[in-house]
């Protein structure tokens, strides 16, 4: 029998706000002592309230304009209760059935199409909520820790629909989720480092049947690659299942990044209730279409509008196209070219081409880390396009600017890389290698083109590649044509 | 039992210890008594008056002076108020040196807060509340902080880790509670004004029962910042005072918008002494009265105490209003449904793994968890856990904590309805005078029946005030009115008016006099 899988994603990403969700300690703890980084607030001591930071719910919001969605009139916080060392109140503050944003929807490849085709996958909600601190335990496992420096960062949980069908679509369903959150600027996105982390619900059941099969909850994949494997393992796992004709029972597994394989964590039987019930300590808020209005102002391009710009008005192929718009800074950097280099090819050659590069080589994946900016590359393009320097100097700028951020001019004079372009200077070297390669001269008599080929090269390696090639080249026919007249 | 009472005709009467704030204000701008004196006198009487429990704790001058609770004196070596020119209560002087006390659920900074309770025996907050802010930077004196029962679940003070407190009218008797030891403080003689905190009557009920004046005022009105909640959505912090125009000088300190607390109200706090005192006599003032209020179940002593209020009033100008609140004869229910799915949250996180008590041995977390939580909450409070936590449980919480939330705004509705006809609602605060000791611990449910006239203001959120209104068998009788939301002047200036021409609130204890 064939088996459809059936993927849904839950995605939490940690909000890039100055402070915490509902105190003013820094939201950036990474690196900093054990409990160096909380108040009496986010440690939840006796008496404590939370004030909420309206800098998430802008954020959740403009996520939510980013993704698609409806922004609720109203919205409200509830209290998720459970018992864990690292939740300092004994409950968690998110949003249980007014969440802030819902309907929305990501494009992705459709991965079952024969040809490349867009397909929408659903988001059914996004809710804000609090992170726990961190439980760490003793080596001896005598004793364990809580550090709450993280407790009380702001998350966002972005539930998608069960749309997805393969784990290459999961995939790229994340891919495209973080490209559109780094673009909007609201988190890091790094599942490295958990500023992004994802659950998969994954189910099977027999391709054509309408009716969903018993989903399992995967938790702890800790990269793009490590969710796509887990998916991939769970599929295969649920399908032997099925064919040997078991039941599949409802559970939280874990994946186990080094084995490849997904273990289990709880039965549903032993699931949490949480006993939601509305946060009393924080009123619902309500948002004005002003509100929403404002924060759509400020949303930039994003990725899908920029891959139809660059198709449909610059004329770029989709491959170029889609790698310059899913990067977000590479994107950036490629818009502001643009806005003074019509030479959107040759832009979009040197960008994914040596620049990427040389980027590799710096293993980095943001531009503006680099020293290369827009003006560099453009003015590059400039002095390529009126023959000023050949495209083998301009690598050898470009190598300079990496390792310089030196303004092109000055990397030029202090190199000497200006192209020649002095007729009698040319015409000297081009006697010269006559006069010194009288078997090719020979050979281009007899009606060998190739020789001329050869003696362009000489010229170029005596004048170290600065001459203008064009010109060599109209010279030396026009030299050769008298030899032959001659 | 009659004669277990002292009545002053006036403050002159009276011992330094019994006398209103305001009259000690008085004092202490003229002179009279220096800020020293005044503490000294207030010690003496604390530890004189050990035996009826009161304080959980008592913080000595040193102390006090140490970490600055003591402020407006220190300026002065002599030990004399330094301010030469009164302080009305507009100024936020208003309580310099004058000793207050606060209730133990109210987190002091430096100082053990325990809510009574066993789980935070030796826990000492990191930050004051705001009410304490307010009150230091009014001046205040905070004395010592005042015993109650565990996490303010209970009527009688008997919940207590640390021992019942004992009413000074009769001490077989209750002081009544949650906020028992305040009640007690303050018609003890051992303070001029204490915090509670009200979630279904925890300050009236005790005023009552205690013969001095207790308020919830509008729920947002005073920031629960640093009150250890119970149920967040119907605390209120409230004062306990002698007479409504100390009340309305409590209020002048702690009241206002607090954006620490995001329920608090940024409706603009007036400050109210000087409109009370300077109120005139009303006149065309509506006081709704529930019929059924004041017939079966209500002792018949405190029904003709109130009655006599009710007459007074009309005396004093007022119309009587006859309404019906017909909802409110589920507040108990829904009150113990809300109240404890929120308790059973809001306690989740005495946990013993950050602070307090924390069991000695265990195998796992799980056994660490059961152990400290079994060991460090008491019976009521366990009580209360469990019937909250299933109230809220999948597949229980439509039936119960959701049709509870609608029951309440049809609470709230009615109270809405009644104040469109009258300004004022009056009752009776208890059904009872305060019980004996052991009389309601083994019912639960007859205990929670002593809230029955307090508990709609905490869930339709409207101010609340209890006042004296005589005594019956020689017990203090309690009067309670309750206003519209924000309507704490109305509430005070009915009070005001009602004390000019009655002596209850002129009344103490005969055992404590001296």
């Amino acid at each position: 029998m064939n088996y459809e899988a059936v993927i849904g994603l839950e995605v939490h990403v940690q909000l890039s706000t100055d402070t915490k969700i509902f105190c003013s300690c820094s939201a950036r703890y990474s690196g900093n002592e054990p409990n160096s980084n909380v108040c009496e607030i986010c440690s939840g001591q006796p008496g404590v309230l939370p004030v909420l930071n309206k800098e998430v719910l802008k954020r959740a919001v403009k996520t939510g304009l980013a993704l698609n969605c409806t922004i609720a009139k109203r919205t409200k916080f509830d209290r998720k209760n459970y018992f864990y060392p690292d939740l300092p109140k004994g409950y968690q503050v998110s949003q249980f059935d007014m969440p802030i944003c819902e309907n929305g929807s990501i494009i992705v490849n459709d991965s079952r199409a024969e040809v490349k085709k867009d397909k929408k996958i659903g988001i059914t909600r996004i809710h804000m909520e609090e992170d726990a601190g961190k439980n760490t335990h003793d080596t001896a496992g005598i004793h364990s820790f809580v550090d709450y420096n993280r407790a009380g960062v702001p998350l966002l949980e972005i539930v998608s629909e069960p749309d997805m069908h393969s784990a290459v679509e999961a995939k790229e369903y994340l891919e495209k989720l973080k490209v559109i959150l780094k673009y909007i600027n609201v988190s890091d996105c790094n599942m490295e480092d958990g500023s992004l982390r994802c659950d998969a619900n994954v189910s099977i059941r027999p391709a054509g049947q309408l009716k969903l099969g018993t989903k399992v909850e995967i938790k702890n994949m800790n990269s793009f690659r490590g969710v796509q494997k887990a998916i991939e393992f769970e599929i295969e796992r649920q399908t032997k299942l099925s064919e040997a004709g078991s039941k599949i029972i409802q559970e939280t597994r874990l994946y186990d990044e080094a084995k490849g394989i997904t273990l289990t964590m709880r039965k549903k039987e032993e699931a949490f209730d949480y006993r939601y019930f509305p946060e009393p300590d924080l009123p619902p808020y309500d948002i004005t279409i002003e509100e929403v209005n404002a924060i759509k102002a400020t949303l930039p391009e994003l990725a899908d509008a920029k891959f139809e710009r660059y198709t449909r008005d610059m004329l770029l192929g989709d491959y170029d196209a889609a790698l310059i718009a899913n990067n977000p800074p590479i994107a950036a950097f490629f818009d502001e070219c643009v806005k003074t280099c019509n030479n959107y090819k040759a832009l979009t050659n040197w960008l994914l081409g040596d620049i990427a590069k040389k980027m590799n080589e710096l293993s980095t994946a943001d531009i503006f880390t680099t020293k290369i900016r827009p003006q560099h590359l453009v003015q590059i393009l400039n002095l390529i396009d009126n023959q000023t320097i050949s495209g083998k100097i301009a690598k050898t700028i470009i190598d300079e600017v990496f390792s310089t951020g030196d303004c092109v001019d000055a990397i030029i004079e202090r190199l000497g890389l200006i192209q020649i372009s002095d007729n009698s200077l040319i015409l000297t070297v081009i006697n010269e290698v006559i006069t010194e390669n009288p078997k090719s001269i020979n050979d281009f008599l007899e009606g060998k083109q190739a020789a001329a080929g050869f003696l362009v090269g000489q010229i170029m390696k005596k004048t170290k590649g600065k001459a203008n090639p064009k010109i060599v080249n109209e010279m030396l026919y026009a030299e050769l044509a008298k030899l032959k007249k001659a | 039992m009659t004669g277990n009472f002292i009545e002053y005709s006036n403050y002159e009467q009276m011992p330094l210890h019994f006398k209103p704030a305001h009259e000690i204000r008085r004092m202490l701008d003229s002179k009279e008594i220096s800020p020293a004196e005044l503490r000294a006198h207030i010690a003496g009487r604390i530890k004189k008056y050990e035996r009826l429990n009161a304080f959980l704790s008592v913080i000595p001058d040193a102390i006090t002076s140490e970490i600055g609770f003591v402020s407006a004196s220190k300026t002065d070596n002599a030990g004399r108020a330094a301010a030469s020119v009164p302080v009305s209560a507009a100024d936020n002087r208003y309580w310099s040196d004058i000793p207050v006390a606060l209730k133990d659920n109210i987190a002091t900074k430096g100082i053990k807060t325990t809510a009574g309770s066993k789980i935070l025996e030796n826990h000492t907050p990191i930050y004051d509340a705001a009410v304490v802010k307010k009150l230091k930077k009014s001046g205040a004196v905070i004395i010592g902080k005042t015993n109650m029962d565990e996490f303010a679940m209970g009527s009688s003070t008997e919940n207590s880790a640390f021992g019942a407190t004992l009413n000074p009218w009769d001490t077989t008797c209750v002081p009544g509670g949650s906020s028992g030891g305040s009640a007690v403080a303050v018609a003890g003689g051992m303070a001029y004004m204490a915090l509670g905190s009200d979630t279904g009557g925890s300050i009236r009920q005790p005023a009552a029962l205690c013969g001095v004046c207790g308020m919830k005022p509008t729920y947002g009105r005073v920031s629960r910042c640093g009150l250890i909640a119970f149920a967040s959505s119907l605390d209120q912090i409230g004062p306990f005072t002698r007479d409504a125009l100390d009340m309305a000088s409590a209020l002048d300190a702690i009241c206002g918008h607090d954006p620490a607390d995001s329920t608090s109200s940024d409706i603009k706090f007036e400050p109210l002494f000087d409109q009370i005192k300077n109120s005139a006599d009303f006149s065309k003032l509506k006081i709704g009265i529930v019929d059924d209020y004041f017939g079966e179940g209500v002792d018949s002593g405190v029904t003709l105490q109130v009655q006599a209020a009710v007459d007074q009033f009309k005396k004093m100008g007022a119309e009587i209003i006859s309404i019906k609140l017909p909802h409110t004869q589920y507040a108990i229910p829904v009150y113990y449904l809300i109240a404890t799915a929120e308790a059973s949250s809001n306690l989740a996180r005495f946990d013993g793994v950050k602070y307090g008590f924390r069991a000695p041995e265990f195998k796992n977390l799980k056994e660490m968890y059961m152990k400290t939580r079994d060991a460090g909450f008491g019976a009521e409070v366990k009580r209360r856990i469990i019937l909250g936590t299933y109230a809220l449980s999948s597949g229980y919480y439509d039936a119960y904590y959701k049709t509870a939330q609608k029951a309440r705004t049809k609470i709230k509705e009615d109270f809405q309805a009644a104040f469109a006809k009258v300004d004022l609602i009056l009752s009776p605060v208890t059904p009872a005078t305060a019980f004996k000791f052991g009389e309601k611990t083994a019912d639960p449910l007859a205990m929670y029946m002593s809230d029955i006239f307090t508990i709609s203001a905490n869930l339709a959120s409207i101010p609340a005030l209890s006042i004296p209104c005589g005594l019956s068998d020689g017990m203090p009788v309690g009067l309670q009115l309750s206003a519209n939301y924000f309507q704490e002047k109305l509430l005070l200036a009915a009070a005001y008016q009602y004390q000019k021409h009655t002596v209850h609130h002129m009344r103490f204890a005969a055992g404590c006099s001296l």
